[in-house]
């Protein structure tokens, strides 16, 4: 199968990849770097369990080609933590009020979030539910979800 | 006793970190030396023989390692009643059959082998309507039972009948009566993570299998079975959970593709991992099981209930998984959800050439309750009487045993119900019709354990190190309900550590004592009372060390301050405070004398006393390990199905306040009130996660989910088209957290997974009828629905 060579940044560090130009984000991140954070659900962009930030958008990795990499950058959960270990304040607040529980939706609902934040410091309830209007969960009943992300939004301010 | 430092509180999710930060390793990121992939060939007929099937073109694609059909692999029956082989052979009576496996390196590659077998079929007539199935002369889903005696009919040989006191007594008594037919449909578990196992065989073959099952004893039972008739009685089995993305019930039964990968592995002897994609989970996974009831109540002018009878026919589809035994746990809330002296009920499960089902959250409690309290609504409003009164005037009490000899304990229905009332301003709202409307319906649960296998028991172990860590063996599994926190908020408090000292280990048969499984709610209940027997041990071990290594600690202490200052006087020490084990506690990572608890000599912390007891003498160093094994003293149904089956049960009532648009048909719920008798809450956030998550789930199963199955096939097998409810789908939920404490219960604790879905639909469905007077009796109430009702009602 014929083979891309895709530059892009990844959670920070400049990295190249060679994979069939088949490939979609999410297959290179899991096979290539063994990112696994970034969850296939459902593998047709319904369910936002593979949700990364590109450019500083959160999209479905599932649904998007490697050729279309080149030259972005790329945040996916792994590198949403600080260097050192540090928990981001959005981690922090789904560890803190029960926003995670199975956890399969957790990374893209992580990855969503913090798209809307870095945007938008200080969203609506509503705001809040509309970035992950495409993240499923079947734990939550998203309420403690909402509630992390808004709990995550105060905390940084 | 002082307060509890760690139980009751909202401790963080903190050792559950790694899921915040993508370093959780699920089945699906989990990766064998050598690892094949699996990919199964399903069936493209709903009844038909299988002539022929030719696989030499998958055979010889580059990267295939097996192909398995029916003929080349043992013709052995597996499942609940042994209904069914792994591949299958001759014919296939669903359109989930699996008829062909292949092992290949890729997924990729597997599935492009899966698609070149080629199957040919006669198709044979097929029946697809449980009670055109029961009719005489449909057409046979299976020509012969498990033995191979020909069967006449497609009713199933269980006998789900239950029936206490003189019915035509009671209907002759009843000054009020109602009568309804009531029915629910498939709804899909959906598992945010996909189902999914490696199986992996050593030299000897020896069976590991990664697998997300919540039973992980009951799974090795049913291999065994399966490895004495494939001549490989006796070999090791160890099942092992990955992290687990959701259960809800899927993975109670061991499923077909986890043979299919046993299979495969054995053939290739190579680690197989078979991973369902999502229209799999939607096409072959088990889902919960529809059924429709013919209900009837009958009461007194006081409104109290004289009898309710009830006649339940389930669509068990092809095969039979643990959807067949749902009846049973239908018969707790027919039985034993308010005091109703006489109860009949029936319930006849009948195959058909449909999907066959398997257990979700509540088992079979969501569809029994539902008719349930549809049915109440109707009786009370026969009688003339509130149905939030009505249900007061019926609740159970603590005390009662009801006609199932459930034995009830704890139980804070009465509060529950109250609770809603106030919360929702029931009586302002209620009956006016005018396209808003209060409903409410209640619940019984189990919630102290289940036993549906005669050992109902729970098994865990726990071992220090000389640093006051402990290591604790859980035979339970965590598939996301919190129970990593909870177990170590319990064991931190029973032992007197802190919780982050505690590092658990779940679902591993290799290490752990047996268990009956994570289900029934009964995880908490279950490991907290085992968790309070071993910490006992565990404790008694430590402070007999301690009276013996203290007085040496704190003399050696003295000796060496007397050494550093030749001036220090040494004080007068009544070491009869530290005589016996008895007379000291530990608490906050300290040991202590009860009588002195803030001795300034006395007072040692945990780990110096653990590090003195290993690193000394030749033949005295000692480690400090327990184990316990809790059965509590409940009763397997008997043939009447009867029996105290759990040592608790959950109460509560869920409360709605719906805005229907007659013009659309839309409901739009504008407040829940769930409220649940929960014993007491171990860990109040955690708790209401399991409020929230279920209530949704709920909701979903009354307004919107539905598996369309026409003719024997999954018509919506996405999330585009099967209606799970999003983060845009504001439901307002107020849960009121009733806690009576439970005798029974560890700090008084009693289950809580499954309840707050239980009641959920029919409190929707009786607040759809007080706002447009119309009641939707089918699940899920669609708009469609409700336009045709109101239109009719025109």
């Amino acid at each position: 199968m014929k083979k891309v060579s895709v530059s892009f940044t990844l959670n920070g560090d400049p990295v190249t990849a060679e994979v069939p130009a088949t490939w979609t984000l999410l297959k290179t991140l899991r096979e290539y770097f063994e990112l696994t954070g970034a969850k296939e659900g459902c593998g047709v962009g319904e369910c936002g369990a593979c949700t990364v930030i590109v450019d500083g958008l959160a999209v479905n990795s599932c649904l998007y080609p490697i050729p279309e990499v080149e030259g972005r950058s790329v945040t996916t959960i792994e590198g949403v933590a600080a260097k050192d270990g540090t928990l981001h304040p959005i981690q922090k607040a789904f560890l803190e009020n029960n926003g995670v529980q199975c956890g399969f939706c957790t990374s893209g609902m992580i990855m969503s979030a913090k798209a809307l934040l870095d945007q938008n410091p200080n969203p609506s309830e509503d705001d809040i539910r509309r970035s992950i209007s495409g993240n499923f969960c079947r734990c939550t009943g998203y309420v403690q979800i909402v509630e992390s992300i808004d709990m995550a939004a105060k905390a940084d301010q | 006793m002082p307060d509890h430092l760690f139980v009751g509180k909202s401790i963080p999710r903190t050792i559950e970190a790694d899921k915040v930060t993508g370093k959780a390793v699920y089945i699906n990121d989990l990766k064998r030396p050598g690892m094949l992939h699996g990919k199964i060939l399903y069936s493209t007929h709903a009844h038909a023989r299988i002539k022929h099937i030719d696989t030499s073109r998958a055979e010889r694609l580059q990267g295939v390692r097996a192909v398995l059909t029916g003929q080349n692999i043992p013709d052995v029956r597996v499942g609940f009643i042994k209904d069914q082989t792994v591949l299958k052979k001759d014919v296939v009576r669903q359109f989930r059959d699996e008829v062909a496996a292949v092992a290949a390196i890729s997924p990729e590659i597997a599935e492009e082998a899966v698609s070149l077998i080629q199957v040919e079929y006669e198709p044979i007539p097929a029946v697809f309507d449980p009670f055109e199935a029961m009719k005489e002369g449909a057409p046979l889903v299976h020509e012969t039972d498990p033995r191979g005696r020909p069967l006449k009919s497609n009713i199933l040989p269980l006998p789900w009948e239950f029936a206490v006191g003189d019915m035509e007594q009671a209907r002759k008594e009843a000054a009020f009566t109602a009568k309804d037919d009531v029915s629910t449909t498939w709804v899909n578990q959906c598992c945010m993570g996909t189902s999914g196992c490696i199986a992996e065989f050593d030299q000897s073959n020896n069976l590991t299998l990664y697998d997300q099952t919540n039973v992980i004893f009951g799974h090795i039972g049913r291999i065994s079975e399966y490895f004495e008739r494939i001549g490989l009685a006796g070999k090791k089995i160890r099942v092992v959970n990955p992290v687990v993305g959701g259960s809800f019930g899927t993975k109670l039964d061991t499923d077909i593709y986890e043979f299919i990968a046993i299979q495969l592995a054995l053939k290739t002897r190579k680690p197989v991992k078979i991973l369902f994609d999502r229209e799999e989970e939607f096409l072959a996974l088990p889902p919960r099981q529809p059924a429709v009831f013919t209900i009837e109540q009958g009461c007194d002018r006081e409104g109290r209930l004289i009898y309710r009878h009830c006649e339940a026919v389930l669509d068990n589809g092809a095969y039979t998984s643990w959807g067949a035994t749902t009846p049973s746990v239908m018969i707790m809330p027919m039985s034993s959800l308010y005091r109703v002296p006489t109860v009949y009920f029936k319930a006849t499960c009948v195959y058909t050439n449909n999907i066959y089902a398997q257990a979700m959250r509540g088992y079979g409690n969501p569809q029994a309750t539902f008719a349930v309290e549809t049915s109440m609504d109707s009786l009370a409003e026969a009688a003339g009487i509130d149905p939030a009164e009505f249900r007061l005037i019926n609740r159970n009490r603590p005390g009662d045993e009801t006609p199932m000899n459930l034995k009830i304990t704890s139980c804070g229905l009465e509060e529950c119900i109250t609770a809603v009332k106030d919360k929702l301003q029931w009586d302002q709202k209620r009956g006016k019709h005018k396209g808003r409307g209060v409903g409410m319906a209640s619940l019984i649960h189990v919630a102290g354990g289940a036993r549906v296998t005669k050992s109902d028991g729970h098994g865990i172990m726990v071992k220090l190190d000389e640093f006051g860590h402990v290591d604790v063996i859980e035979s339970g599994t965590d598939q996301g309900q919190g129970s990593p926190t909870v177990i170590s908020q319990i064991i931190a408090e029973a032992l007197g550590v802190h919780p982050e000292d505690v590092f658990l280990t779940f679902g591993d048969t290799a290490l752990a004592l047996w268990d009956a499984g994570t289900h029934a709610s009964r995880h908490t209940f279950m490991a907290g009372n085992a968790a309070l027997i071993v910490c006992a041990k565990a404790k008694r071990q430590i402070l007999e060390m301690a009276v013996e290594l203290v007085p040496k600690i704190v003399k050696g202490d003295l000796k060496r301050m007397k050494r550093k200052n030749p001036e220090f006087v040494e004080p007068d020490l009544d070491y009869g405070l530290i005589a016996n084990p008895e007379d000291m506690d530990i608490r906050d990572r300290m040991i202590f004398p009860k009588k002195a608890p803030d001795h300034p000599y006395f007072k040692v912390p945990i780990s110096e006393v653990l590090r003195n007891g290993l690193h000394v003498g030749i033949g005295e160093s000692r480690v400090v390990v327990a184990e316990a094994f809790y059965d509590p003293p409940t009763e397997m149904l008997n043939r009447e199905m009867k029996g105290n089956l759990s040592m608790t049960y959950a109460f509560g009532t869920t409360g709605v306040e719906v805005e229907v648009d007659e013009q659309t048909g839309e409901v739009k719920i504008l407040k829940l009130v769930a409220a649940h008798d929960v014993g007491k809450a171990m860990n109040p956030t955690l708790l209401l996660g399991q409020v929230y998550g279920a209530g949704y789930t709920g909701v979903g199963y009354a307004l919107t989910e539905e598996i369309k199955v026409r003719n024997g096939r999954v018509m919506n097998p996405s999330f585009r088209d099967y209606q799970m409810l999003t983060a845009m789908d504001v439901v307002p939920i107020e849960p009121v957290i009733v806690e009576p404490g439970d005798k029974d219960g560890p700090y008084g604790a009693k289950g809580v997974g499954e309840p707050g879905l239980v009641p959920t639909a029919p409190a929707i469905a009786n607040a759809v009828y007080d706002a447009i007077g119309v009641r939707i009796r089918d699940l899920p109430i669609t708009p469609e629905k409700i336009l045709t009702a109101l239109k009719e009602r025109k």
